[in-house]
């Protein structure tokens, strides 16, 4: 018993757009999600190399405020990652509106060559958007043969809007090993 | 709206069913498919509570005894996703395929052939599913949320199985609920209108849109893990530029809908049951019907309370609070309407009304338990401990579940003609009633002093809580065997059955003859003064 009539194929077929629509909803979520984030700081990402406005750089030389912000520094790898990772200063007494730098040590114990990533986040969230980065190692992919070390520069502004009621600034950094991944898209590419 | 059926090809069954096991194969009646849905509910419900047996029998004591941690890890896995997507959703299906066409007054299912498709797809999904138990590394270990990355970066082999199997549900859900609207909008009686739907017709019409909506956004998120396990993509790996909050964010987008999925089929049955046995009208049918769609509407935007934990601003943890307790006006209202039906009835208290009126007091505990969750500060104590459990086991178990049972007692005697053993049936009630809460109750408090779910092992302070637990999951679990008993003996035979069935039905499926002929309403019925109770 066939009980097909035209209204039920039409019904059907606009029952099939909404399903197709919503399975590219889950995909325009992460956009989506991407936007929300770089706009309020969600995910206490920060953002890419920050260029310096030459005006404002000098601007900031004249009106040094008073006022310090204690920035603290976290290293830590992820799982199965065997370099040694840590901040060269645990934490730094900073001036908002004036450029600092710093340095992460990492060391690749292991007897191979390792690429990794480290990915940054920031707490409190709010204040991931005034944390301006003109130089981060996070931008880039580190590589280290087996046994070599290095200090990886880290140079930041912090903003001097920065709100008042945040004295701390914590900067986490997480290593990914993602040597893996690199030489599969290699692989992918060749 | 609704147009006139016309029947194209009169073939030689179009009086009965075909003969032997390829009539079920092949079978595009309503009523077989609403049968083998059932059934395989029922198959699922025993699977999946066996490995919740495993897991309370583990639990009995402080300590390792039974069970290998990795298994365990399996066996919450497979449970949740037996449950969820096996039992509870397959047998709302069977009961929609069975009860809507005749609610409505329809000959049948307006796909009947894809009807046939959404039903054979899930003994496969199933099957591979169960399967990776005997692959190397055995079944999906990382609970039914499955949480990236830990299944896309740690979790088995078997995960890219697991990933196929959700796919298969998710088309046969959406094949399924796609049934449902096309079925409702298109075949109606002539003169129906859609206030004169009865009221688990209603609730049908808005899960399956739910269904439409967020089963597609499931399939999203599970591609997504493929694409993160094969192709090098990383949408949840922070290595590679991706967000592990992400996952959660999208699968709870599907997740809470899901809920409600789970949820609102069991309203519309409770709320056919209730004015039965209590011989009076449902109270409020038209806030019903709002209070419904305002829950459906509500599920959509308040995700993000099963995340409270991962670091949200405040603006948003308040937002979500605020907007989940929103919930609890509708579902009062719901509440409110059956209890006043109860009002001043005539009431008696068969089966079906027992396991209706257990729902009731029962979902409404967990309900409340749920508001207790929806408060952030208390939420972070609460979060990830057997508290949780608790709760949506009571909206699970005692709510989805018995609706699920009551409206098998109260639908058989219209499906097989005969009578259950009301004696049978109510020692089927007691035993589930005393088992559930005893298994679930002592649960609240063992989370609220901090057990953590998902653990083979646990402080010695848990213990006496987690053996009262223990004995009160065998009660339960053992007794579904006695319902099992009943149906087959229904099935067989028994005292035969009146047309009406009970006393105060009301609705069109009671004015067929029992049991219910193998085609019905092929001319739609014209006196619909019936349809709904
Ligand atoms: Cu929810």
């Amino acid at each position: 018993m066939q009980i097909e009539t035209q209204t039920s194929k039409r019904t059907t077929l606009k029952l099939l757009c909404v399903v197709c629509g919503m399975f590219g909803f889950g995909f325009a979520l992460v956009p989506l999600y991407d936007a929300l984030c770089d706009l309020t700081g969600l995910n206490g990402k920060t953002k890419g190399q920050y260029v310096v406005d030459e005006q404002v750089d000098e601007q900031s030389e004249t009106d040094v405020s008073s006022r310090r912000v204690k920035m603290q520094f976290l290293a830590s790898n992820n799982a199965d990652m065997p370099w040694v990772f840590r901040p060269v200063s645990r934490s730094l007494s900073v001036n908002p509106g004036k450029l600092n730098a710093t340095e992460f040590f990492v060391h690749n114990p292991a007897g191979r060559t390792i690429i990794a990533q480290a990915v940054p986040s920031v707490t409190p969230f709010r204040a991931a958007r005034y944390l301006h980065k003109t130089e981060c190692f996070c931008f880039d992919q580190q590589k280290l043969v087996g046994g070599e070390s290095m200090d990886m520069p880290l140079r930041f502004i912090i903003d001097k809007d920065l709100p008042e009621d945040i004295k701390t600034i914590t900067l986490s950094y997480t290593l990914f090993d993602i040597t893996e991944q690199i030489s599969g898209e290699l692989a992918v590419t060749n | 709206m609704s147009a006139v059926i016309e029947e194209h090809h009169h073939d030689d069954h179009h009086h009965g069913p075909a003969k032997g096991l390829m009539r079920w194969v092949f079978t595009t009646n309503h009523k077989d498919i609403g049968t083998l849905y059932l059934w395989f509910s029922f198959i699922m419900f025993l699977l999946g509570g066996s490995f919740a047996l495993v897991i309370r029998a583990e639990l009995f004591q402080p300590g390792l005894q039974i069970v290998e941690p990795e298994f365990f890890n399996q066996l919450t896995t497979m449970h949740g996703l037996v449950m969820v997507f096996g039992a509870v959703m397959p047998a709302f299906v069977g009961l929609a395929n069975w009860l809507v066409p005749m609610m409505i007054g329809a000959p049948d299912m307006a796909l009947p052939r894809m009807n046939n498709y959404s039903f054979w797809i899930l003994p496969f999904a199933f099957t591979m599913l169960a399967s990776t138990f005997f692959m190397e590394g055995g079944a999906p270990n990382f609970g039914w949320t499955f949480y990236a990355p830990l299944s896309t970066d740690q979790g088995p082999p078997s995960t890219t199985l697991f990933i196929f199997a959700v796919h298969l549900m998710g088309i046969s859900s959406i094949m399924g609920s796609i049934n449902v609207v096309v079925t409702i909008l298109n075949l109606r009686a002539p003169g129906m209108t859609l206030m004169q739907m009865p009221l688990f017709v209603w609730t049908w019409l808005i899960t399956a849109y739910l269904l439409i909506a967020v089963m597609p956004v499931l399939a999203g998120v599970v591609t997504m893990m493929l694409m993160d396990i094969h192709f090098g993509t990383a949408f949840f790996n922070a290595g590679g530029g991706g967000d592990p909050v992400l996952f959660q964010h999208v699968f709870w987008f599907f997740g809470h809908p899901e809920v409600y999925i789970m949820i609102l089929p069991a309203f519309g049955v409770v709320s056919a049951i209730i004015p039965t046995f209590a011989r009076k009208r449902l109270f409020g049918y038209p806030s019903m019907v709002y209070a419904t769609s305002s829950i459906a509407f509500l599920s959509f935007i308040v995700w993000a309370h099963h995340m409270f934990t991962v670091g949200i601003p405040l603006a948003g943890e308040l937002y979500f609070m605020y907007a989940t307790m929103l919930i609890a006006v509708p579902t009062g209202v719901k509440v409110f309407n059956w209890v006043a039906t109860m009002w001043g009835g005539s009431m008696t208290f068969e089966t079906p009304m027992l396991f209706a009126i257990a729902f009731v007091v029962l979902f409404t505990i967990g309900g409340l338990s749920g508001l207790m969750l929806a408060i952030v500060p208390a939420d972070f104590q609460y979060h990830d401990t057997y508290f949780v459990v608790a709760h949506f086991h009571y909206v699970l178990v005692p709510g989805s579940v018995f609706s699920i049972m009551a409206a098998v007692y109260y639908w058989l005697p219209k499906w097989t003609g005969n009578m259950y053993n009301e004696t049978l049936g109510k020692t089927h009630f007691w035993l589930s009633f005393i088992g559930i809460n005893v298994l679930f109750f002592p649960q609240h408090f063992v989370g609220l002093a901090g057990m953590p779910r998902r653990i083979p092992d646990y402080a010695l302070q848990f213990a006496d809580y987690n053996m009262v637990s223990t004995v009160g999951a065998f009660l339960f679990g053992f007794s579904q065997l006695l319902f099992m008993f009943i149906v087959i003996q229904t099935i067989r035979g028994g005292k035969k059955a009146t047309d009406r069935v009970w006393e105060g039905a009301h609705g069109l499926e009671w004015t067929i003859p029992s049991p219910a002929p193998y085609h019905t309403f092929s001319t739609p019925p014209k006196d619909l003064t019936e349809a709904h109770g």
